[in-house]
């Protein structure tokens, strides 16, 4: 399979941004606005045709997806260790290159509603230009060195796009703080990088992967050395998680996301939901082989608890939210949760790799109606200028198609059938009911969470109270409102693709089979907490308040998202700002830098003192001149023996 | 050889020559003043070659030739020196030393 025209996919969307960079102040709005839409739509459709030319044409061999690789070495280190730059495809990376083209090209279309007048339109699309190309590079790297070259620069794209309304004081603080927090994560990535690559002698991830006939893993009996009684290539793989934790926002690397959303909607839409946060499920998938054979799995378990642990916490969280977006932020970090917790119950063969098809699966569909969410949360704020679910209620009157297709990705979100999120949701219950039956329940327990908090943003929205409004609010224009029916049409359909055939662990495909009672279980479990929000919040009434302080204590703490950025802002400032840097500060000031300038200081003081001795006068020089002679012959004539 | 004087007498004769030249060269206020004591210090150089010449090795002539050279020398350096203060006259008015302190810190 000739894959060189892959590479003009990421590449598309760099020539956008460099045109769109460069020629900032001379492209009109309207124009740059088709410029971006027309180069990720060019990558769309190169992605499509990839996709089907690798899962229907000429992916297979012998009913095993290939994995095609092509790269040129870029740093040599020695014969075996060098970084190389390159695109891999196998099913994931096709995947992703498809939900990211698509999303990609969703947010495009509707920004150009959205940010309609918007002083920075022109560099607005560049930088969305510039992260989709990082995170196509990402989604092909071939070496985990490639990756994290890549992933730096989504983080950075991410930096920017969050901190885009500059002149907001909260938007630049949530953009260094989102910067900040997944650069401490990824330094534990760069450790474990190091560490796998020093161990292992090679970055490259075919090497890394390969899995020999009887299903295991070559490269089992790397490095016996052990530290704290763990491998150090488990080391490794726990250190690289913690950067793909950090991206994911996966617990308690989690504080960046909902501060994120200071960020432009459509830039919520796409990289803080549907794109750069799933890097990290990506990350792990990518490595799957190594945490599952490593040490019998061992990383991969601090995964699935992970991940468990966070869904269930941010479920907990979103149920309090006022914000929309927060909401929805919650609701993302939770749905990463779900992804890293499949991934991390799955094993390698066949049927038993369920749950790494179900995290796969979930990523898909997620990204469809996550996006569509987030889109249609924009439209809405577009509509009444607020974040705040008190501004907002009764909506449904006047903005009919962000009404159904938000009312369509909540019922995804919530796993009712038929809906895309209902299959995956489905499958990641089956395959943690099959592994570890407290995490099934942690699933089953955050459906509901889920299915709750998710109504109660769209009753709040659309129904509840009949709030007065100034401007009577609108329905978004044609631009806005296409990709939200795209997405609706998405998140009805996503769900019935076979997934199982195509993306799998070990690449050979299985038939997989909706467990019906596991099923039962938990669409009964979404329709009571859609029928609890019902209640709650259809009609204006007090009993959800009446509940809240029926919680008390616990719902203060949930509503301060258990006071987690006090104790962050604890640590840093109190302690690690009074403690360590201030008197390291001082350290510097007063010995380092006082040492440097003690000796320029001294150095004037002594110049003052003896400049005078250029006198400008010829004869004092003579006279120097003459005693220094007069002084030297004198030594000569009697000193010297 | 010049009969009845030893090389001392001589040589004291050129100190005082030349140490007067330095007390000259570095008291005078005038510029054409400190011109002169230079010149006697050269020619207190000039005469301590001819002399060490003709009393240590009276078969060459090495030292006579050199003092020739040190009067060209002189005699160009002189034309320099009376052109610079020349110079020095017509931008400011002066030939005294003190006049000419402009050149410091």
């Amino acid at each position: 399979m000739d894959i060189s025209y892959i590479l003009f996919i990421p590449l598309i969307p760099l020539a956008v941004f460099l045109l769109l960079g460069i020629g900032y102040q001379k492209i009109q709005p309207s124009v740059s606005g088709y410029i971006g839409v027309a180069g990720m739509a060019t990558s769309a459709a190169l992605s499509y045709y990839a996709a089907y030319q690798y899962f229907f044409a000429s992916g297979k061999v012998d009913g095993v997806y290939q994995t095609f690789v092509e790269k040129t070495v870029w740093m040599n280190f020695t014969d075996t260790l060098h970084i190389d730059m390159g695109i891999l495809v196998d099913p994931i990376s096709i995947m992703m290159l498809v939900v990211v083209t698509t999303i990609s090209l969703m947010v495009h279309i509707y920004s150009r509603g959205y940010m309609d007048g918007d002083k920075g339109y022109t560099k607005f699309f560049a930088f969305l230009s510039l992260f989709s190309f990082s995170m196509l590079g990402l989604v092909l790297a071939t070496n985990l060195f490639q990756i994290y070259i890549f992933w730096e620069l989504v983080g950075v794209s991410s930096y920017l796009l969050i901190g885009y309304y500059y002149t907001k004081t909260s938007a630049v603080a949530a953009a260094k703080k989102a910067f900040i927090v997944t650069r401490f994560a990824d330094f534990g990535f760069l450790i474990g990088i190091l560490i796998v690559g020093y161990y292992a002698g090679t970055f490259d991830f075919e090497t890394l992967n390969a899995v020999n006939a009887e299903g295991e893993g070559l490269l089992l009996n790397w490095a016996s050395t052990s530290f704290m009684g763990l491998s150090v290539i488990t080391w490794g793989l726990i250190l690289i998680f913690m950067g793909g934790a950090g991206k994911s926002a996966m617990f308690p690397l989690h504080i960046w996301l909902p501060d994120a959303m200071e960020g432009p909607t459509p830039v919520s839409a796409l990289i803080h939901a549907a794109t750069m946060v799933v890097a990290g499920v990506y990350l792990v998938a990518r490595l799957f082989p190594m945490y599952y054979f490593v040490e019998g799995g061992y990383a991969l378990n601090i995964v699935a608890y992970v991940g468990g642990f966070s869904s269930l916490f941010a479920a907990v969280i979103a149920l309090t939210q006022t914000d929309i977006k927060r909401v929805l932020a919650f609701s993302t970090m939770s749905q990463i949760g779900y992804m890293m917790l499949a991934l991390g119950v799955s094993s390698y063969k066949g049927h038993e790799g369920v749950g790494y098809m179900a995290s796969m699966f979930h990523l898909f569909t997620h990204a469809m109606f996550k996006a569509l969410l987030f889109l249609g949360a924009g439209s809405v704020i577009h509509a009444v200028h607020s974040n705040y679910l008190k501004d907002m209620g009764g909506l449904r009157k006047y903005m009919p198609i962000t009404n159904i297709t938000f009312l369509i990705a909540a019922l995804a979100i919530a796993g009712v059938p038929p809906f895309a999120g209902f299959w995956s949701k489905d499958e990641i219950l089956v395959a943690a009911f099959e592994k570890n039956q407290l995490l099934y329940f942690v699933v089953l327990f955050v459906a509901g969470l889920t299915a709750f908090y998710m109504f109660r943003l769209y009753f709040g929205i659309f129904w509840g109270k009949d709030t007065k409004y100034h401007h009577p609010p609108h329905e978004s224009p044609m631009s806005m409102a296409f990709p939200l029916l795209f997405l609706a049409l998405m998140s009805m359909v996503a769900g019935f693709i076979p997934f199982s055939k195509f993306v799998t662990a070990d690449k050979v495909g299985f038939e997989a089979h909706l467990n019906l009672p596991l099923a039962a279980v938990a669409v009964g479990t979404g329709l009571t907490g859609i029928i609890i929000a019902w209640i709650f919040y259809k009609k204006e009434n007090d009993l959800a308040e009446k509940f809240a302080n029926a919680f008390g204590m616990f719902y203060k703490w949930t509503y301060h998202k258990f006071y987690f950025d006090e104790i962050y802002m604890f640590v840093t400032k109190k302690i690690i700002f009074n403690l360590v840097s201030a008197p390291i500060a001082k350290f510097d000031k007063k010995y380092v830098d006082g040492t440097m300038e003690g000796i320029g200081n001294k150095t004037v003081i002594i110049s003052e003192k003896i400049k005078g001795l250029q006198s400008g006068r010829l004869q004092d020089y003579a006279m120097f001149f003459v005693s220094g002679v007069v002084v030297v012959a004198l030594v000569f004539i009697y000193l010297w023996t | 050889m010049i009969a009845g004087i030893s090389i001392y007498e001589i040589f004291t004769l050129t100190s005082i020559l030349f140490f007067i030249g330095i007390y000259g060269f570095i008291t005078r206020k005038n510029l054409i003043s400190i011109l002169i004591s230079l010149e006697l210090i050269l020619n207190a150089s000039a005469i301590n070659f001819v002399v060490i010449n003709k009393y240590l090795y009276p078969d060459v002539l090495q030292g006579v030739f050199f003092s020739i050279f040190i009067i060209a020398v002189a005699a160009a350096e002189t034309a320099l020196a009376v052109a610079i203060i020349i110079n020095l006259y017509r931008q400011i008015s002066s030939v005294e030393v003190k006049d000419t302190e402009i050149m410091k810190y």
